[in-house]
């Protein structure tokens, strides 16, 4: 019998009635989950963000990116299709591209040459007959045996994913009919720009990162920029749609235009007592100065898909951002700031100021940099003890109300069904 | 006055000008850094990668010396993080020719992260392209682009660079 297995080598079990309102500090914290998520999201039937289309112009372009942790090379090829494959050459799994970006006529490996088309096709070997009559590759070889794997590709308004899985759902289904709405709603026959790119590294674990941004309840509570200078004059009301399967997800909010006429009409005599509570006040507003750019009066639409994609608009600032994995207690955070091609300077400059709200310094988004990590070294030792997500219920249903954890349920239930945990 | 004196002399200024704006910003409490700059001035934070790419965007980006003023404020009334501070270390600036009043400059920097549990981390290394206007003896900055080597930024970024 061996009795020298490490202390919890074998994974506890997650009770299935605790569905995704109970969920146990060790999924964050354990390795072989790390490793099943690879295999079972990242590589199973899901659909993971890559890049944007406007990224991938002209024949030849690639981007180097990341699904899960697995180097993933995108490209354009000359019949004008967007490709996928690992970024691994076929031989001795090196690297196939070593810069982020830039156009090449095919991708050939430094280490002996191996040569791979744009669509990851192994087309070339250094030196396959050999030289002389001798060395070379055996006759039989077949250069179709070996090959990085490809993965599927769907373009959504210009938002490129990909996935291991030849039988993931189409995309629509996979979204349902309400999320890609919103997408459309954001993106739909215009040309984007990337305005910048950042990463941020946060010390926690990804997932920790997802539930935040599905968290429509911590909004107010943690992010104090906008109470605290009481720029948030305008009532308003929101929802949460939340994906059938759960793990898609989007949080609104839009000005409520009844409760601002009713406000209109009482000026008369709230004009007479206006105060401001607090004496913090910005000095230049021009910071927040936005402009019409959608048909309705939804200021902050958060959208994410399954497992680690958000699309994002705050008034103008339009940016996505791709959450991915680096072991259990670590993850990149990617940020793509967003414009169009058909902005005008005042636009994009009010697209520039706004984006102080975001990223790895945004007024609204700091906090978010930092709360995995507390939340990573307040769980230390608590590893069987399990988070608390039952505002709002127990369910999974969307709604006209954001003080609820029903989207990070989702994701939960979502994420027990393709992990069978 | 002579030209080449009067370029010393320039390069002087900046000098003393960086010395007291890093100063200020690793000990004192920030809310002096926007006097280092000129009223309409301009103060951005991006990558390299970016800066090479003409990509517009930063990680913070102000064009007034009223939204300096704002981003102390938020951060010492509004955000929410860790108690942290930076530890800046700036390299001789290159100084360009007079123009006018005016002049460009570069420096390197190193900035180390001082966070309450933590050590001493290297936060993030970089360079200053700046451009100084001179009225008397002192230099203030109408632009500053802060460009960082690395594309990536730990936890957060909170306090000026």
């Amino acid at each position: 019998m061996n009795n020298l297995a490490p202390l919890g080598a074998e994974m506890p079990v997650w009770a299935k009635e605790d569905e995704g309102f109970h969920v146990p500090y060790w999924v964050f914290q354990r390795e072989d989950v790390l490793e099943m998520e690879n295999e079972r999201l990242f590589q199973g039937e899901t659909w993971n963000y890559m890049c944007l289309e406007a990224e991938l112009q002209s024949p030849g372009d690639f981007v180097a990116v990341h699904v899960g942790e697995t180097p993933v090379i995108v490209t354009r090829d000359h019949d004008g299709e967007i490709y996928a494959f690992e970024n691994r050459c076929s031989h001795r799994g090196s690297l196939l591209a070593l810069e982020d970006r830039g156009n090449v006529k095919d991708f050939t490996c430094v280490y002996h040459a191996w040569t791979h088309s744009l669509q990851g096709d192994l087309v070339g070997i250094a030196f396959k007959d050999g030289i002389g009559g001798k060395g070379g590759m055996e006759k039989d070889f077949c250069m179709n045996s070996v090959g990085p794997r490809k993965l599927r590709v769907a373009n959504v308004d210009g938002l490129i994913f990909g996935s291991f899985d030849e039988d993931v759902d189409d995309i629509e289904d996979y979204l349902g009919e309400e999320v890609l709405d919103r997408i459309h709603r954001v993106l739909e026959g215009r040309k984007m720009v990337v305005l910048g790119r950042f990463t941020q590294v946060l010390p926690n674990n990804w997932k920790l990162y997802v539930e935040n941004t599905k968290d429509s309840y911590h909004a107010s509570i943690l992010h104090t920029f906008f109470t605290t200078f009481e720029l948030n004059r305008l009532s308003q009301k929101g929802g949460i749609i939340v994906s059938p399967n759960g793990g898609c997800h989007v949080s609104y909010s839009e000005i409520d235009q009844v409760a601002e006429a009713e406000k209109a009409k009482n000026t008369i005599y709230s004009d007479q007592n206006i105060r401001s509570q607090s004496d913090l006040q910005l000095a230049d507003k021009s910071l927040l100065a936005s402009f019409k750019e959608f048909d309705d009066d939804i200021t902050l639409q958060i959208l994410t898909v399954f497992p680690g994609f958000v699309l994002q608009q705050i008034q103008n600032s339009i940016a996505v951002r791709q959450v991915l994995p680096k072991g259990t207690d670590e993850m990149h955070l990617k940020w793509t700031y967003i414009g169009f091609e058909d902005d005008t300077t005042e636009q994009r400059r009010a697209r520039l100021k706004l984006s102080n709200l975001i990223g790895p310094g945004g007024y609204v988004s700091m906090e978010d940099g930092c709360i995995g990590g507390f939340v990573r070294r307040g769980t230390k030792g608590a590893s069987d003890n399990n988070a608390v997500l039952e505002m709002g219920g127990r369910s999974i249903e969307g709604g006209d109300d954001r003080i609820t954890e029903a989207s990070i349920r989702g994701f939960w239930a979502e994420y027990r069904m393709r992990m069978g945990l | 006055m002579n030209i080449h004196v009067r370029q010393a002399e320039v390069s002087a200024l900046i000098s003393a000008a960086q010395a007291r704006y890093v100063r200020e910003i690793d000990d004192g409490d920030c809310t002096a850094w926007p006097n280092f700059f000129v009223d309409d001035c301009f103060y951005t934070i991006t990558s390299a990668d970016n800066y090479a790419q003409n990509l517009e965007a930063g990680l913070v980006w102000l064009d007034s010396k009223d939204m300096l003023r704002d981003r102390i404020l938020s951060l010492l009334e509004a955000n929410v993080y860790e108690r942290h501070s930076y530890r800046h270390m700036i390299g001789q600036p290159f100084v360009g020719e007079l123009e006018g009043d005016e002049v460009d400059s570069e420096a390197s920097f190193m900035v180390a992260r001082i966070t309450r549990e933590g050590p001493t981390d290297l936060f993030a290394t970089g360079r200053y392209i700046d451009r100084y206007r001179i009225a008397g003896d002192e230099a203030k900055i109408v632009s500053r682009t802060v460009v960082l080597d690395s594309n990536q930024i730990d936890t957060l970024l909170g306090f000026p660079l």
